[in-house]
């Protein structure tokens, strides 16, 4: 099949960038997303162009690093698929595809495709952890959890920090990202003892970095690969309104 | 040059005790001002520099990902083993040391084994307290699952997804000492040359990604913990950043390789289907637990397998194995499932694939039980196949997975440099020949939570009275210039070739030649060939750009350039082992059923490996394993 590509080349964060057309003429619905991207690299570096730079690794949903807008949307048409899980059989022969990096205030381009996250790294080290040192940890089975408490916080925990969220949010809005460790922590009695402090700490780190606010349009949910529910977002709020309330 | 693996004395099970109440102590005043750099920030590297700081040392830890929760641990999927036993099915330590010994076909040290297991207890307790979901029964208590290899349930799991939710646990330990700031971390950062000073490793000469500056890095201990290289083979279950380079670029500065082309080859990963595929995405080894193998008794069946009937099909695992049947270790489930598609029986497109199918599973337990089970697999398969794989069979195939090989540690897990240490799946030491599913994992925590600390601290103790090290001294200047060069050369070729054409010819090379089975002739074609390779690719590379830049291209290439230079080290290693044992099948060494056949008499030793230069051929130095508590059996599943 045949696709039209308008990809978003910028040299690096201070240049200005544009669109720039590409042509391909032999994409195999079977192939990966990424691995038509490959090609296109593989024809522009034969060619002596610099190829287009693009985050990837794991390709098979689960790092987090991959991530573009794809036609407006991020990681593309699929619902909760990362860009490296989506296959070029959920296109036509002669569509065209608008490529663009995850835009957002908070995440600087880098150059072309790939922008700077570091921000969400950020976040987590304002609380989003146990303050457990190594040997310090009593016997595993000595606090039990309920079956179904586990199976919720793991539902919060796995979120593997794509960006998404923050990328389809009109608002640039961290929200689902940082509500989701901040739920994941609060769920289980290891995590319980910090939920105060945990809550107003990555609140305030999430504001520090420029994100927008949260106006509950639910757009995140949507595209979350790991389907991390907006209700990690209500209990975000819940849990902060409570440490302000009870400081 | 001989081998000193220094095994504390005393019986196996009051060895690790014994050396931890020798061990060497830093007091705290002192430990802030000793540095130690760590490079990897998967599970073995976060651990150990979040273990580190919390110690009070000054870490400096880099990742070449953008961030360090990315590191290739996050993909692992099944579990982590620990031998509680709470399952009440006879497990114990010595019985998980006997099985993970038993499981390398007899070809890793006793002593390293056995710690393994026995820090295993201390892991789950570490995971569950840093907030690591695991999969827990209605009680409250934490649940288990089987994997290969083994006749106890001893698998801790967080669905499919526990690779992810034990890095995340080691991640948020490491960002807590980053805020801490005791914890220097630099991400886009690629390690491209280990600086020696005065025959210990100080320091480290690194790249930053996103700029191209390269800077120079000392500390008093240097921790690599940069992970498998299977990438080798191109297409592989790892991620397309995993590299040799750091371990290789220690290589050439004196540190040696072990058992380099012990590479595990996965039975259950999805089949290739294309020359443009770029990767071949593993299927856990935990859906073997309710999955049944099979391929069509008839050969180019060109039936859909939903009609074939059931006295039509071989379940070949349970025909061959019947005690261990579909969790038949893996390196014996790939090479039967090879077997089976050399000998035509092979399904898919392209008749490399074999089934596993769950049907009966879903019939005795339903549907959601088994969708709780493993509904991200699932899920995950369809994203790539278009295929539901409730309704008809998975199709499966080997592909090259963990690399039991690496640098060569002692007990320390120290190099043969010293100062140098090697964690996690970059250093050759508790695997043997095969590695256990849910070994990985494991072995990568306990090295950096608990083996670690103890040792790097050990050596740390002499190093109280050597102040800062100096970064400008010309043994940096040299590395420096060195990895330039290199860099340089790279960049100045102007071929017209990429590096992912030499990489996947590469790739094809190894997997027909030093893959699921090997023979002489086969491995001196290949050296023969890599070196050809070799040539063209310092002749013909395009990498467009510079050195001075954001450049994908270049760092592929001298990804690639490593590469080329482990795999000829792989075929020797391969050459030389004149036996079959774990994933090291040599044709000329074979039982009349087609089993692996061992030669303890000859060949009960680790190959260590010292690196001659571009043209020479390798230093071999062998490491003697001795056994005093298991006997050295035919490995037999039958």
């Amino acid at each position: 099949m045949k696709v039209f590509l308008k990809i978003w080349r910028q040299k690096d964060a201070k240049a200005e960038g544009k669109l720039v057309d590409y042509e391909m003429d032999d994409v195999i619905p079977h192939m990966s997303f990424l691995e038509m991207m490959d090609t296109l690299n593989e024809k522009l570096i034969v060619q002596g162009e610099h190829p287009v730079e693009f985050d990837h690794d794991c390709r098979e949903g689960i790092c987090g690093q991959c991530g573009v807008m794809i036609n407006g949307r991020a990681h593309g048409p699929l619902k909760n698929t990362t860009t490296c899980q989506l296959h070029m059989r959920s296109f036509k022969d002669g569509d065209t595809i608008y490529i663009e990096p995850f835009r957002a205030e908070a995440f600087p381009v880098k150059r072309d495709l790939k922008v700077d996250r570091s921000a969400f790294d950020r976040i987590i080290g304002a609380g989003g952890f146990v303050s457990v040192n190594t040997g310090q940890a009593p016997e595993a089975n000595s606090i039990p959890v309920t079956h179904e408490m586990a199976e919720s916080a793991f539902d919060s925990a796995a979120c593997i920090g794509c960006g998404a969220c923050v990328a389809t949010c009109k608002n640039s809005s961290a929200a689902l990202f940082t509500s989701a460790k901040i739920s994941h922590l609060v769920k289980l009695p290891q995590g319980k003892l910090e939920a105060r402090k945990r809550a107003l700490t990555m609140v305030a780190q999430m504001d520090r970095e420029n994100f927008g606010h949260c106006s509950n349009t639910e757009a995140c949910e949507v595209e979350c690969p790991q389907h991390i529910s907006v209700l990690n977002i209500a209990r975000m709020n819940w849990e902060f309104a409570k440490a302000k309330v009870l400081k | 040059m001989e081998l000193n693996a220094k095994i504390p004395p005393g019986p196996l099970k009051d060895k690790w005790s014994y050396y931890k109440d020798h061990a060497k102590l830093v007091n705290p005043a002192n430990r802030k001002k000793l540095e130690v750099i760590v490079v990897g920030t998967g599970l073995a590297g976060s651990s150990a520099a979040a273990s580190l700081a919390e110690m009070g040392y000054k870490v400096k830890s880099f990742c070449f990902q953008d961030s360090a929760r990315r590191a290739h641990s996050v993909a692992a999927q099944g579990g982590v083993n620990a031998a509680k036993n709470y399952k009440n099915d006879g497990d114990s330590v010595y019985r998980m040391f006997y099985d993970t010994i038993k499981g390398g076909d007899f070809r890793s040290r006793e002593a390293n084994v056995y710690r393994l297991a026995e820090c295993s207890l201390a892991l789950i307790d570490q995971a569950v307290a840093q907030g690591v979901p695991f999969g827990r029964e209605y009680g409250g208590y934490l649940n288990n699952r089987s994997f290969g290899g083994v006749q106890v349930s001893r698998t801790f799991y967080s669905r499919g997804q526990t690779g992810q939710q034990l890095l995340l646990g080691a991640y948020q330990a490491l960002i807590r000492q980053v805020a801490a700031k005791t914890v220097h971390l630099h991400t886009r950062h690629e390690m491209l040359e280990l600086v020696v000073v005065e025959g210990k490793a100080r320091g480290i000469i690194v790249r930053n990604l996103d700029t191209g500056e390269i800077e120079r890095h000392s500390a008093h201990a240097v921790i690599l913990a940069t992970g498998g290289f299977g990438k080798i083979y191109y297409l592989s279950t790892l991620a397309m950043g995993c590299n040799a380079s750091a371990i290789w670029r220690a290589h050439k500065k004196g540190a040696l390789m072990a058992s380099p082309s012990w590479t595990q080859i996965h039975p259950t990963s999805l089949p290739q289907s294309g020359g443009y595929q770029s990767k071949l995405t593993l299927m856990s080894e935990s859906l073997r637990n309710d999955g049944r193998i099979w391929v069509p008794l008839k050969k180019e069946d060109p039936r859909k397998p939903n009609d074939i009937p059931e006295q039509e099909r071989d379940y070949y695992l349970e025909r061959r194995y019947p005690a261990f049947g579909n969790l038949a270790p893996r390196d014996i489930s790939s090479r039967a499932a090879k077997e089976r598609i050399d000998a035509g029986f092979g399904i898919g497109a392209q008749k490399n694939a074999v089934y596993l199918d769950f049907s009966k599973a879903i019939r005795e337990q339903g549907k959601e039980k088994i969708k709780e089970k493993y509904g991200n697999l699932f899920s995950m398969y369809q994203k790539i196949t278009d295929i539901d794989a409730y309704a008809e069979p998975m199709m499966i195939s080997p592909a090259a997975h963990f690399s039991m090989g690496g640098l060569w540690v002692d007990y320390e897990l120290m190099t043969t440099v010293p100062g140098l240490f090697a964690l996690g799946e970059a250093n050759f030491a508790d695997h043997g020949a095969n590695r256990l599913g849910a070994n990985s994992l494991l072995q990568a925590c306990v090295d950096g939570y608990f083996v670690a600390p103890y040792t790097v601290s050990n050596y740390l103790a002499e190093e109280i009275k050597t102040g800062a090290i100096d970064a400008n001294r010309p043994e940096f200047i040299a590395a420096e210039n060195n990895a330039k060069e290199l860099l340089n050369r790279l960049a100045s070729i102007k071929g017209n070739k990429t590096a992912d054409y030499y990489h996947k010819k590469l790739g094809k090379l190894l997997y027909d030649h030093c893959g699921l089975s090997r023979n002489r002739e086969g491995l001196n074609y290949a050296i023969a060939e890599i070196k050809k390779l070799q040539e063209d690719f310092y002749a013909n590379l395009a990498v467009p750009g510079s050195a001075q830049e954001m450049n994908g291209e270049l760092e592929k290439a001298g990804r690639v350039a490593d590469y080329l230079e482990v795999a000829q080290l792989m075929c020797y290693d391969a050459l030389t082992r004149e036996e079959s044992c774990g994933a090291h099948f040599r044709e000329e060494h074979q039982t009349p059923e087609g089993e692996a056949l061992r030669n303890d008499e000859k060949f009960c030793f680790v190959s260590a490996w010292g690196w001659n230069g571009p043209d020479e051929e390798p230093l071999l130095v062998p490491e003697p394993l001795t056994f005093e508590n298991v006997n050295l059996t035919v490995r037999s599943y039958k």
